[in-house]
């Protein structure tokens, strides 16, 4: 399966029209900005989801285990066709399918529901571990994370895991925005390598930087891509 | 006898040969009674040591994946420990499991507090759409365990020490009558039955047989009703039933009295079956207790109730 196409009449720059139909206006909050260039380069160059074969393998999962903030996202699945354009001025309320958590049984083109931090990664560890186990070894799970969110210590029983498991089929992103309220010493990439993880350290801005890194070759190990923005 | 504990490990791994959905996921505890199914399946059999938050997303992943997890440890670590993990990992995403707990509310009684579980069931019972099996019997549990294998929904098998000498259950899901009686309806929670039967020797009682506790099987209790005078006996958090009680006798006058695990720290050690006395759950004190409330409510009247009311 190639990535999904953009709709014709939407490119990248569209995506701040189609947020500001969610807030309003044309200023977004640091959550919805921090993640917008991760997740275009993600959803238009590196994963093979479409929604016009969701099932068909092989495929990839994304999983936005940072799920404060969805605009973005939510653009962006617009954008490739998973969701329809006239939802997103309805954005928060009760008989939309789009709160500000996303939930994976409401809204086409979310493969998680997330809200409450330190879950996506664990649970994109046995989604790696469900699919090697099914022999499904050309599909690949990538998780969007936040170095603010990694202060839960769930997220550190899944990176200490993974390492040692070899879960090649895994790629973590961090977006790297400084939230930490104690930050990370010697930067957040240090944790990962420590556990056996191939990590990089890249501009959340750059879309020629983050395709590079997204699929920078890891053989044996999962793979962390530290997005710094 | 196997115990409920060795009877799991040995059906988990033959599902393990038969069904290449099934996967165990471990936490270390009972790791080596799975050694020789993990060198037959090492994507199967998953070990995640000392991290039960990632247990249970493990076991969501997984089902996500399209696999059918059987995720195992104590069940103080199984349920309270990663119980955000359960209502949002599994419950939340839509992603069903089969969580298989050993310890109960007091096998480990010299372990102390930390490895005592008397929460875990009315923990569970905030959640929608969980099964609960509280087995009383090795072979109650094995085919709870193999029925669940072949669904896809969320079941949690609480696996305890103490059972009974026999199966009792004869029905997959509902209550079992063990004796009819007139003046109560005493239903008898797992491995507590073998307790019940003794302590109610010769009282005019019907007694129930509860093996699944969810869903609660109202309509066996509605339709062997004469009295609507109830006491629930539960080998967890006294009471943990009794608004499912209320429920099903909510347009009927009736009583209650909810006998299980006293909400207080005992602070004690020593056995199981000393744990057992120390919560009014041996056969003596569960007759002196069973009496009393019936008693109570002949001094007060309020042990009858109309034909009409029940029909």
């Amino acid at each position: 399966m190639s990535e999904a196409s953009t709709l014709p009449g939407y490119s990248y720059d569209d995506l701040p029209g189609l947020m500001a139909l969610m807030t309003g206006d044309e200023k977004h909050d640091l959550a919805a900005e921090s993640t917008l260039d991760v997740l275009w380069v993600l959803y238009d160059r590196v994963l093979r989801i479409n929604p016009a074969q969701a099932e068909a393998e092989p495929r990839d999962r994304f999983y936005l285990s940072k799920g404060h903030g969805p605009m973005a996202f939510y653009a962006i699945l617009t954008a490739k066709g998973f969701i329809d354009v006239s939802e997103l001025p309805r954005y928060g309320q009760f008989d939309s399918v789009l709160g500000q958590h996303p939930d994976r049984n409401l809204v086409c083109g979310a493969e998680i529901s997330s809200g409450s931090l330190g879950h996506g990664l664990p649970i994109a560890v046995g989604a790696a571990l469900g699919l090697r186990a099914m022999g499904l070894t050309d599909d690949r799970v990538f998780v969007l994370t936040g170095d603010g969110e990694l202060d839960e210590g769930s997220g550190h029983e899944a990176i200490a895991f993974a390492g040692r498991a070899g879960l090649a089929a895994l790629h973590c992103v961090v977006v790297d925005n400084a939230s930490a309220s104690y930050g990370w010493p010697g930067g957040i990439e240090t944790r990962f390598a420590a556990e056996g993880w191939s990590a990089i350290r890249v501009s959340g801005r750059d879309h020629d930087a983050l395709e590079a890194a997204f699929t920078a070759p890891h053989p044996g190990r999962p793979h962390a891509v530290i997005a710094v923005v | 006898m196997d115990t409920m504990r060795e009877r799991f490990a040995r059906v988990a791994a033959e599902l393990l040969d038969t069904d290449p959905r099934v996967a165990v996921l471990l936490a270390d505890i009972t790791a080596d009674a799975f050694e020789a199914a993990r060198s037959r399946h090492p994507d199967r059999v998953v070990n995640v040591g000392i991290r039960e938050q990632l247990l249970i997303s493990v076991a969501g992943g997984m089902a996500l994946a399209g696999m059918r997890p059987i995720a195992h440890t104590f069940a103080s670590f199984l349920i309270e420990r990663p119980f955000e993990q359960i209502k949002l990992d599994l419950n939340h995403q839509g992603a069903g499991a089969i969580l298989v707990s050993s310890g109960a509310s007091f096998d480990y009684a010299a372990a102390g507090r930390t490895h005592q579980s008397p929460g875990d069931v009315a923990l569970l019972g905030t959640l929608p759409g969980w099964t609960v099996h509280v087995p009383g019997h090795p072979d109650e549990a094995e085919r709870m365990l193999r029925a669940a294998a072949v669904g896809s929904g969320l079941v949690y098998i609480r696996l305890s020490a103490l059972a009974n000498a026999a199966p009792l259950a004869v029905r997959r899901l509902g209550f079992t009558v063990l004796r009819r009686g007139t003046l109560a309806t005493i239903v008898a929670v797992g491995p507590l039955a073998d307790a019940v039967i003794e302590a109610t020797s010769g009282m005019d009682v019907t007694v129930l047989y509860a093996p699944t506790v969810r869903p609660f099987d109202r309509e066996t209790l509605r339709a062997t009703l004469i009295a609507p005078v109830v006491v629930l006996v539960e080998p967890y958090l006294a009471g943990t039933s009794a608004a499912e009680v209320a429920n099903a006798l909510a347009d009927l006058p009736h009583r209650v009295l909810g006998l299980g695990v006293a909400r207080d720290e005992l602070r004690r050690y020593g056995t199981p079956r000393e744990h057992q006395a120390a919560h009014g759950l041996d056969p003596a004190s569960l007759r002196e207790r069973i009496a009393g409330f019936l008693d109570a409510g002949h001094a007060s009247g309020r042990n009858r109730v109309s034909a009409r009311s029940l029909a």
